[in-house]
């Protein structure tokens, strides 16, 4: 009977299940419509159940509203607990193991990688529901095959040009961006990286870094990276020459002396037209800028791939109320209304394809909406705390010069990495 | 009387605590009894609280603590007690306690790889093992019980119910009744579990969420799970686990993860499973502080620094507070008062603000230092290793000298008159006054807090992190930087910030940090008393 097992999972579960019916028995009765009552009659069923939801304060409100209608619906208390964002994932790593951890809490998806390492993150299924969600953010929380986070939001840096200085027209290439500067009169700063002040900051010059073809890690075929360092070779060498080319030692146009508040202030008060920049910058709060966001432009020659955040929720390891908590987050959380009414709270781009679209009306949004489309997630795995410092360093080494060799500075960067990520 | 004998003091009827006295109206007593009453409600609190979320360490000191108490208050014979206990328990609960646990993680690889026990290892193991077999689709499904077994009920695409537990694959039962998305609502021979029942016990939803019901006889075609008792899907695991032989098998591959000691599933090829769990690993955290090339090199250039900052912290600010204490402790300046009030000021910013003020006016580009001081120079304060010592050094002696101006103008308004007036006579200069009589006796008060100030800048993490966050960066991959100290590369190294923490190796720093200052500060208080002999 069950020959065709091998032929393919799908297949072969299918055929276990006609199997079992070989029994030949009669399909059940589907009841009329007025035998229909289990809607309706049906009692609020998680009486006295608690889901705990930790969160940070801008989300905490979107919760809320949304949780309302579950224990509207189930008849179960949701408990949010506030906290600051940066502390999320170490509390949820410490206190998940101990018993005291939440339910569900609120993350970022690069955290993935430690949480799988400390075990304190379950897989979660949202079957058809996946077709709704944009692949990135699925893809992002997405750990060695098996989904661990329900996606909400994606966010990536853009180009933001000031269009009262330069005009509207959004530049392709690094040449004709530095010519448009120029030519409205900046030859001293016409394009502003975020450098993180003397730290070095390898997420917001990553961009640049691709157009090279130098991504970090190589990816495989589905555009996930693993775990092979890929920015060595003659493209990470071109693009360390490019660092230093435009550094303190050539252009000068790239410095370590921009850290957020400076360049915040710049670009703001119009000193440079260009700026590499996210969302989240306090420049788009007053809205008295005349802004153009367009993908970031390419300096040697492919698309510049900016790096993906994705920020979802993740479900404990430890929960003892896994059923309602899954019941929350894929029947309430997945839902269109509860992912619109987060985003009102905190408008980041949603990670639902339907709503991304509807709010890319505004064409600010719709620029970052489109330089995210170019990129790829963020590695998650849980040595890149340790390869941000060692990629950091090595840049802000080639903006100040201080490093003559550019390809012996970056080749010496990536043996390192090597040797760090084992 | 000098000498008290034994003898005597029987003879002296020692006086009766206030608290104790029956005589007159007794309010001290009752006020006793008032304030033991709020202690024994809050301890019994904390213990019933402690026994509700199953917390026995907490359980059991707070009745330990609270046993003492009452028998400390209550007994004639501990009068003497009552006046210590409560700075005992502050000290056992605040700086015994969290020294010790420290010391505990310190043995341990409690980090992010290791962060539970075996079974919460094992537990993710399965889990992050067990995957949804790709196309299943979502079957609607409710939970079924006969006889005290569980089982899952779920409609096919056509339309059949199937039935199913944990021993019995599914099997279409006939006669069966579904709602309109296809929920079974009625199955002969099973009673359904509605979902109040569900949720309102956290056993049977454990049950449920642990059960899996074979599709077929045969284990390879997988298995029907819930998530959230709505549904189900065909899941297969791979992972097998062995509780008497500690293994883990993979099934597919033949691949065996043995538990190893350092925490973690190890197979003979040496790959690992992701998840670990904490284990003692006895000395090895202190061993690989001072072995790890990575991080030996850069620690030993930390340590060094670390004292650097501190004792130059101390001697300057030490130094310029108290030439500024002894300016303007000279009667022949004019509104004294109102001027010492002013230095105090950096001393009453939050210095953290303070810090990242400084930082941003040492921007090579932006700052204000480079612009007004230096005409516009390019002094990369900030990124050159030997200027962000300078830098650091300067902007904690700004914030810290106002203190030892405080100190020094106290110390120096309380020194002897006749002495200074002494020496004068005796025709000593300036020079030789403050040398030979001002400083050995201001020394005698200020020495302690010279030593105190000198721990605290020893472990000062604020103004590293505020100031330059401990870059610029060594070469290499230790992560550490120039201006890094003890404490703030501590920090770096538990990887608290990054993701990777490493509780075990930062807590093992964290008591060579405390057993260096402790051995200074005890050798230095030491050579104070020598000063006291000035007297």
């Amino acid at each position: 009977m069950r020959k065709q097992i091998g032929m393919g999972a799908a297949f072969v579960a299918t055929a276990a299940l006609l199997a079992a019916c070989s029994s030949d028995p009669e399909p059940a009765e589907t009841p009329s419509a007025e035998a229909e009552t289990s809607e309706t009659a049906e009692a609020p069923s998680g009486e006295g159940a608690e889901l705990v939801v930790w969160t940070d304060a801008e989300r905490e409100e979107a919760l809320a509203t949304a949780a309302e209608q579950f224990e509207a619906d189930t008849g179960a208390t949701v408990t949010l607990v506030q906290k600051n964002f940066e502390d999320l994932r170490n509390d949820f790593i410490a206190q998940v193991p101990t018993g005291e951890g939440p339910d569900i809490t609120v993350g970022a998806h690069d955290w993935l990688g430690a949480l799988i390492e400390a075990g304190v993150v379950n897989t979660l299924d949202i079957g058809e529901k996946a077709a709704d969600f944009q692949e990135v953010a699925l893809d992002a929380m997405t750990y060695d095959g098996q989904l661990y986070g329900l996606p909400y939001s994606t966010e990536a840096i853009a180009l933001i040009q000031n269009a009262d200085l330069v005009g509207d027209t959004a530049p392709t290439t690094w040449e004709e961006m530095i010519q448009m500067s120029v030519d409205a009169g900046f030859e001293d700063r016409p394009f502003i990286l975020f450098t993180n002040g003397t730290s070095g900051d390898g997420y917001s010059a990553y961009p640049l870094q691709t157009s090279f073809g130098a991504p970090v890690f190589v990816q495989d075929e589905s555009g996930s990276y693993t775990t092979e360092v890929g920015m060595g070779g003659e493209a990470g060498e071109a693009f360390a020459q490019f660092l230093y080319d435009n550094g303190a030692d050539g252009t000068g146009y790239f410095t370590d002396t921009i850290d957020y508040d400076t360049s915040n202030e710049l670009f703001s008060s119009g000193e440079s037209p260009f700026i590499l920049q996210g969302p989240w910058m306090p420049f788009f709060d007053g809205g008295d800028m005349n802004l153009v966001v367009s993908p970031m432009v390419t300096a040697g020659g492919e698309p510049a791939a900016p790096f993906v955040g994705v920020q979802g929720f993740y479900l404990s390891s430890q929960s003892d109320n896994a059923l309602l908590a899954n019941d929350f987050l894929v029947n309430y959380m997945a839902t269109e209304d509860a992912q619109r009414t987060l985003y009102e709270a905190d408008p980041r781009v949603p990670a639902l394809t339907a709503l991304a679209e509807e709010v890319s009306t505004d064409p600010v949004t719709a620029g970052f909406v489109e330089s995210a489309a170019l990129g790829v997630p963020m590695p998650s795995i849980p040595e890149m705390g340790n390869v941000w410092e060692i990629w950091n360093a090595a840049e802000i080494q080639l903006i100040t010069g201080s490093a003559d060799d550019p390809a012996a500075t970056w080749n010496d960067m990536v043996s390192e990495l090597e040797a760090s990520i084992g | 009387m000098t000498v008290e004998t034994g003898a005597e003091r029987q003879d002296i009827e020692p006086q009766e605590s206030h608290a104790r006295r029956w005589r007159g109206l007794g309010w001290g007593f009752v006020a006793k009894l008032l304030m033991m009453a709020l202690v024994n409600a809050l301890g019994l609190s904390l213990i019933l609280s402690a026994l509700n979320v199953e917390a026995w360490g907490i359980l059991v000191a707070s009745t330990v603590l609270l046993v003492i108490a009452d028998l400390v208050y209550f007994m004639r014979r501990t009068l003497p007690l009552k006046y210590i206990l409560p700075g005992l328990v502050f000290l056992f609960v605040f700086q015994v306690f969290t020294l010790g646990y420290t010391g505990y993680v310190a043995f341990t690889n409690y980090g992010t790889g290791h962060a539970g026990s075996m079974e919460q290892a094992v537990d993710a193991a399965l889990i992050q093992d067990e995957r949804r077999v790709e196309d299943s689709p979502s079957y609607p499904l409710a939970i079924v019980q006969s006889d005290g077994e569980l089982g899952f009920a779920v409609t096919d695409s056509e339309g059949f119910v199937l039935v199913g537990t944990e021993e019995d694959a599914l099997e279409a039962v006939d006669g069966a009744s579904v709602d309109e998305s296809g929920t079974p609502t009625e199955v002969p021979g099973w009673e359904i579990v509605p979902r109040s029942e569900l949720f309102a016990d956290q056993d049977l939803q454990q049950q449920v969420v642990d059960l899996r019901v074979p599709v077929s006889d045969e284990a390879v075609d997988g298995s029907i799970r819930t998530r959230d008792g709505l549904s189900g899907a065909i899941y297969t695991s791979s992972l097998e686990w062995d509780e008497d032989a500690l293994t883990l098998t993979d099934t597919e591959t033949g691949t065996v993860y043995r538990a190893s000691d350092t925490g973690n599933f190890v197979a003979d090829d040496g790959s690992t499973l992701p998840a670990g769990w904490v284990v003692t690993v006895g000395f090895d955290n202190f061993v690989r502080a001072v072995t790890d090339a990575t991080l030996a090199g850069p620690l030993l250039k930390v340590t060094a620094w670390t004292f650097v900052f501190a004792i130059l912290t101390v001697l300057t600010s030490f130094g310029l507070g108290l030439l500024f204490a002894i300016i303007y402790n000279d009667p022949r300046i004019r509104a004294r008062r109102s001027l010492r009030t002013l230095f105090i000021l950096p001393y009453a910013f939050p210095a953290f603000m303070s810090a990242l003020l400084w930082r941003g006016m040492f921007n090579r580009e932006f700052g204000i230092i480079n612009d007004w001081f230096f005409f516009g120079a390019d002094i990369n304060w900030l990124g050159d290793p030997f200027l962000a010592k300078v830098v650091i050094l300067w902007v904690n002696l700004w914030l810290s000298y106002p203190y030892w101006f405080l100190v020094c103008t106290g110390a120096l308004q309380a020194l002897p008159g006749e002495t200074m007036e002494a020496a004068r006579i005796d025709g000593a200069g300036r020079w030789r006054q403050f040398r030979s009589i001002t400083l050995p006796l201001l020394m005698v008060s200020t020495a302690p807090l010279a030593i105190a100030s000198f721990a605290f800048n020893f472990n000062n993490f604020t103004i590293i992190y505020m100031l330059t966050e401990g870059g610029p960066p060594f070469p290499g991959t230790s992560g550490l930087g120039s201006t890094d100290i003890l404490i703030s590369a501590i920090y770096n190294i538990s990887g608290v910030a990054g993701g990777a923490a490493d509780y075990g190796l930062a807590s093992a720093l964290s008591i060579v940090v405390f057993v260096i200052v402790g051995i200074i500060s005890a050798i230095a208080f030491r050579q104070t008393r020598k000063l006291e002999e000035i007297q």
